[in-house]
């Protein structure tokens, strides 16, 4: 079984500052994988590599087997054209920490965008899986309602439909609760419990170790830009190996 | 010092006193007495208002007894010259404001392009059009025939002073300098979307044109609406400029019938009747616009002047509450 995502030796830096230092991982498909550690230690920036809103600057990144922003031939790499770039996210969610809907659109257009604009979709196939999709996560009757009119954590499920509109084949998703009101953080994660138990593939970067705990399949925690620990998310937060891990999860647990 | 915490508790009548129940039952069943106090009175407000009533009572004054033949303004006011410049003034202002609205999208999309050159091109652009007067680039335009008297352009060759009729003129002049302030507003606009917007598109697979199209665009409009409609506003207005290239709008009009029949300043009145009334439309325009483009960012649109009329109609019909 080939991995969903794999990361070979990945760098990534903004001018002087180091923000990747050398990520080796391997997501395997079905899997739950958890990125926890403390802000500012590059789990975002690795995940927003995946689908190459950012690049990297050393190493190799590959998901389900075709290399993220290149194209290799021979021994060359030959950078992606913008809109070969586009083809390649199609199949990539992504769920971000201020959910970035598009606020001139109510929550059904939300939805009905990119299968209608990206894959060419007939307008009545694309409303009835967005209908269909906003049912799934609890929010059928605000379909007609615009993203001010929803509360942050009916928004962000409105964001996770519009990213599964697109039937991915890997989710990303970016602290998708840490801007919400801790009573409906409850809301946003049980529609993630769902799409873990359907078999979708999920990267989560995230400060719920309940979750991480109960839902993931894998977990890795990373600090300052490297792998510090990586294992089954049970072995991993009731007893970590590490210094750095054991007082990190001191902090937060 | 001792005394006075001594004190303090032996003030406070007792829990059940009945001091403490008188006061307390009718506050929770009567409503509370409204407040009878006297206002404070505003003098400076009294005084300002009747200055202000007295200067504009005497500028009114002025006019009346002023050497203005109120009549001919009403002669002239439907004359089919002045009403012939006005269509011309509305026509080349929709015009101008076209292709200003073209090159201002162009030229701002070519500012914010990673592209040096294109950058740099529409920033000279912007500086030269926005640095000179339009009254100059008018008389440019005039003019271009005494360094350039043949057109040529590969397929196309004429002379320039058939190419460069009046209305061609006031075209190029006006929705060229227009097109200068277009592209910083909407620069402005574009550059007020957050960058979220942008990802979440292209985390959805869209290209860079489609995200501008769909996503940008659609958001940068709240921004670009208002500041456009005063451009709009602002170019029927500068529009009279024209007059001098020989063309003959609505200003060249009514100087053209007021140089002949000796009531200049009539007809200066007449066009000024004229540009309030078409400024006054498009400021009616504008409202709609603003309030189509501010969709998803307002919780409730305000009401469209209409509702206000319908909604006052239908509650004096049928009286909520009889």
């Amino acid at each position: 079984m080939t991995a969903m995502v794999k990361a070979e030796g990945v760098h990534k830096s903004y001018g002087t500052a180091h923000i990747l230092k050398g990520i080796d991982l391997e997501v395997a498909p079905r899997e739950v994988f958890c990125l926890v550690g403390p802000s500012g230690s590059g789990k975002s920036t690795f995940l927003r590599c995946i689908n190459h809103l950012e690049q990297i600057n050393a190493g190799r990144l590959s998901v389900d087997g075709r290399l993220v922003g290149y194209r290799e031939k021979g021994d060359k790499l030959y950078e992606l054209k913008d809109s070969e770039v586009a083809a390649h996210r199609r199949d990539i969610g992504m769920v971000f920490q201020r959910f970035n809907l598009f606020p001139h659109m109510t929550a059904l257009e939300n939805v009905m965008e990119a299968p209608i604009q990206v894959k060419g979709e007939a307008k009545a196939v694309a409303r009835e899986r967005a209908e269909r999709l906003l049912d799934r996560v609890g929010l059928g009757d605000k379909s007609r309602n615009y993203p001010s009119q929803l509360s942050g954590g009916q928004q962000q499920r409105v964001a996770i439909a519009r990213a599964l509109a697109m039937e991915p084949k890997l989710m990303l998703f970016d602290e998708p609760t840490s801007a919400l009101d801790p009573e409906l953080v409850g809301d946003v994660l049980d529609v993630m419990r769902g799409l873990a138990e359907d078999g979708m593939t999920m990267i989560v970067v995230t400060h719920e170790m309940g979750f991480a705990r109960e839902v993931g399949d894998a977990l890795v925690f990373m600090d300052d830009g490297v792998v510090v620990e990586a294992g089954n998310p049970r072995d991993v937060l009731t007893n970590p190996q590490h210094d750095r891990t054991k007082a990190f999860l001191s902090k937060v647990l | 010092m001792t005394d006075k915490f001594d004190k303090a508790p032996a003030e406070e009548p007792p829990e059940d006193s009945p001091v403490a129940k008188a006061e307390a039952t009718p506050a929770s069943t009567a409503p509370p007495e409204q407040i009878k106090a006297i206002p404070v009175r505003h003098w400076g407000r009294w005084v300002s208002g009747v200055i202000v009533v007295a200067l504009l009572g005497s500028l009114i004054y002025a006019f009346s007894q002023g050497n203005v033949q109120w009549g001919t303004v009403g002669d002239f006011i439907f004359d089919q010259r002045i009403l012939e410049g006005m269509g011309r003034t509305l026509l080349i202002s929709v015009l101008s404001m076209a292709i200003g609205l073209v090159l201002g999208v162009v030229f701002a999309v070519m500012r914010l392009s990673k592209n040096p050159v294109t950058g740099a091109v529409a920033w000279l652009y912007i500086w030269f059009f926005r640095g000179t007067p339009v009254f100059v680039q008018l008389l440019l335009w005039f003019n271009l025939a005494l360094i350039f008297p043949i057109l040529n352009i590969g397929f196309y060759k004429d002379e320039m002073v058939d190419v460069m009729t009046p209305f061609m003129v006031a075209l190029l002049g006006l929705g060229l300098n227009e097109g200068a302030y277009m592209a910083e507003i909407v620069r402005a606009g574009i550059q007020s979307v957050d960058e979220g917007q942008t990802e979440a598109a292209h985390a959805l697979g869209m290209k860079n044109s489609k995200t501008m199209r769909r996503v940008v665009l659609p958001q940068a409009m709240r921004v670009i609406v208002p500041p456009t409609g005063n451009e709009f506003i602002n170019l029927l207005k500068t529009s009279s400029l024209v007059a001098v290239v020989t063309y003959v709008d609505l200003t060249r009009a009514a100087q053209n019938i007021g140089s002949t029949s000796f009531a200049v300043m009539e007809m200066l009145l007449v066009a000024s009747v004229w540009y309030l009334v078409l400024t006054s439309i498009f400021s009616v325009g504008q409202y709609y616009l603003e309030r189509r483009y501010a969709r998803g960012s307002l919780r409730t649109l305000p009401p469209t002047p209409w509702q206000k009329v319908k909604r006052n109609l239908s509650s004096f019909s049928s009286p909520r509450g009889a």
